[in-house]
């Protein structure tokens, strides 16, 4: 794939935003009272492009926290189902930082791959992704570590850098390609060019890497059994915040809302950290503490779907790192998963 | 399988089977209402489908029918939870949401042409028993060697599929060793565990496959008979039970170590187990 370059100047993105809200759905970072989310927006003044990350990663946009996936009407001897219609116009993802583009890969997997799921598959393939390059990295980022960058591309269909007056579009692939040729973007020159690798390599070399084993999958499998887990997950509250808020955590349930005669079937965020996630009807619980819901969440990510995705699940935002209400930092439950030996 | 996995299509109840003195478990013996769906719903013993009762939600069961048995599906239901409840308060007539076939199933083609060991307790020998009437079949028969089967329950009255036992008594082509935790009056088969019994009965391993399905404590205690008469890891296939939902290795409920129960089992190998997290509990 040839990535092709090209100059936005910032006085040229309200045009273009304007252009792709009249096309497509377009969400992008916003201010809400004090925090920063990704939200859908009817006016480029809406958006807010110097920021660091949004609360939530925008995987809610493709996979929404709760979304129907049947309604059903049942009279005796009869049940009729209907499936809502799939997402009309496309949509554009605008301004995400490259670790949450990084992490709508570790979902094409998982929705995409086996038994395809259709309401992630359709609003997928309409998507467009825009992210917008870390010069600044936050202190709680570890996106290198985890095989990204502040400046990676990979996730994106076209990767904004900020080079002060204008931002460089690298676009990888058809889709990313097919935006450059909006007007709003003009040929590259080589000083843009180099200010770009310059900002990359700053950026890169502002963070700290994350202390760990190179082959943590093999390692996290020796140590299943070891007792480390407890002391690792003992403050763990289990309350799932890391979860929620991971642009990578898929994990669902299936509840119905509505009665025998009518009603409909949602899917809804759920999390590995709850006790009744895997809670048997008959009483048993095969991962009755937090220490083996602790465990199967780092397992899951630095093992599991390396062994059966190829990808690790984690893109280093660090928001669970800042949002833990009791300080529990995976960088540091990766570090103490690297020191001494198994036991 | 179906265009969209998450979508039910509707099955009539025809037949509601109690199968044990404590009416805890009921047999629902379903048909398909659109042929389209018979159609597309291919299974082998040991898949599982999704039933659902609309208002309450879902749970999986394993086939106990087997695919020999055009027009119907069977699922045999402990009443344990909310759905099960839900399906036990059903009748004749009533209409249920399926969807499936979900999972692997008993890998048919590895045992074609072997002796088969089927190990079976309790609750957990539905669909023991649809790989049971999936061999005996005259189609199948030949297929197949010799064909073992050992089922226990804590009481006699507690043994499901009554009249397929019956049957297979008389059939000459299964040996079918039945056992209870205690004897009754008139009871004519074993006394004792399962796993006893399979010491006692002790199946020969040359050439043969051994399927173990059944509450977890059974299964703990066959393992060590069935290594001990010689049967390699190999040899020896499970089916797993975990909690799940969405059946297609997605929503991240059931896995033991990298494996979903759901979408790379329910059966699993000994050998296959063995190579995953102590998670598996066996």
């Amino acid at each position: 794939m040839i990535a092709l370059s090209k100059i936005l100047k910032k006085q040229r993105l309200p045009g273009l935003l304007e252009r792709l809200i009249k096309e497509r759905q377009v969400f992008a970072p916003v201010k809400r009272g004090e925090i920063i989310l990704i939200r859908e927006i009817d006016s480029p003044s809406q958006v807010l492009l110097e920021y660091k990350n949004a609360k939530e990663s925008p995987k809610a946009v493709l996979f929404p926290q709760r979304e129907t996936l049947f309604r059903y009407r049942t009279e005796r001897g009869k049940a009729d189902v209907e499936v809502p219609s799939g997402a009309a116009r496309g949509r554009v993802l605008f301004g995400i930082r490259p670790c949450d583009a990084r992490g709508l890969l570790l979902l094409d997997k998982v929705f995409g791959g086996g038994c395809s799921d259709p309401y992630y598959m359709d609003r997928r393939n309409g998507t467009l992704v825009v992210s917008l390059g870390c010069a600044e990295p936050n202190p709680s980022c570890f996106c290198l570590s985890m095989g990204g960058g502040p400046c990676s591309a990979e996730g994106s269909d076209v990767l904004l850098l900020d080079l002060g007056d204008g931002y460089l579009a690298e676009a990888a692939g058809e889709k990313g390609a097919a935006l450059l040729e909006d007007q709003a973007f003009e040929e590259s020159d080589e000083r843009s060019l180099d200010l770009a690798e310059k900002t990359k390599k700053q950026a890169e070399a502002s963070m700290k890497p994350v202390a760990m084993k190179e082959n943590l999958e093999g390692e996290l499998e020796r140590r299943f059994s070891d007792p480390v887990w407890k002391d690792l997950a003992e403050s763990c509250l289990s309350c799932g915040i890391c979860t929620y808020l991971c642009p990578t955590c898929h994990c669902f349930d299936l509840c119905e809302e509505g009665s025998g005669q009518a009603g409909e079937r949602i899917r809804i965020w759920d999390t590995c950290q709850f006790p009744l996630f895997t809670q048997q009807a008959s009483g048993f619980n095969p991962r009755p503490t937090g220490k083996e819901r602790f465990r199967q969440r780092i397992m899951h990510k630095f093992s599991y779907l390396p062994e059966t995705q190829g990808l690790l699940g984690c893109v280093g935002c660090g928001r669970c790192v800042t949002e833990c209400p009791v300080n529990l930092d995976i960088r540091e439950v990766l570090t103490s998963l690297s020191e001494g030996n198994a036991r | 399988m179906m265009k969209n996995p998450y979508v039910p299509f509707p099955m009539r109840i025809e037949e509601v089977i109690v199968e044990t003195e404590d009416e805890n478990i009921k047999t629902f013996e379903l048909s398909f209402m659109a042929e389209a769906d018979e159609k597309r719903f291919l299974y082998t013993p040991g898949q599982f489908a999704e039933v659902s009762v609309f208002g309450t939600g879902e749970a999986p069961f394993g086939m106990a029918s087997t695919p020999t048995q055009p027009g119907r599906l069977s699922f045999s239901v402990s009443k344990i939870g909310v759905v099960t409840g839900a399906l036990h308060r059903m009748e004749k007539g009533d209409v249920v949401g399926v969807r499936g076939p979900l999972g692997n199933g008993y890998p048919l083609e590895r045992f074609k042409g072997k002796n088969l060991v089927l190990v079976g307790g309790g609750f957990g020998f539905s669909t023991l028993r649809s790989l049971t009437n999936f061999v005996l079949h005259e189609c199948n028969r030949k297929d197949f060697g010799e064909l073992t089967v050992i089922y226990g329950a804590r009481r006699p009255g507690l043994l499901l599929y009554k009249k397929d036992l019956e049957a297979w008594k008389t059939q000459g082509d299964v040996r079918l060793h039945l056992t209870a935790d205690r004897a009754e009056n008139g009871w004519q088969g074993h006394v004792g565990f399962v796993p006893e019994v399979t010491r006692s009965v002790a199946p020969n391993p040359r050439n043969a496959y051994a399927v173990v399905c059944g509450p977890p404590a059974m299964i703990q205690f066959t393992l060590p008979v069935l290594k001990e008469l010689g049967f390699g890891d190999e040899q020896i296939y499970l089916s797993l039970e975990m909690r799940m939902k969405c059946g297609i290795g997605k929503c991240g409920r059931c896995n033991v170590g990298s494996r979903y129960v759901c979408s790379d089992g329910p059966v699993f190998s000994q050998a296959e187990l063995a190579g995953l997290t102590a998670e598996s509990h066996f």
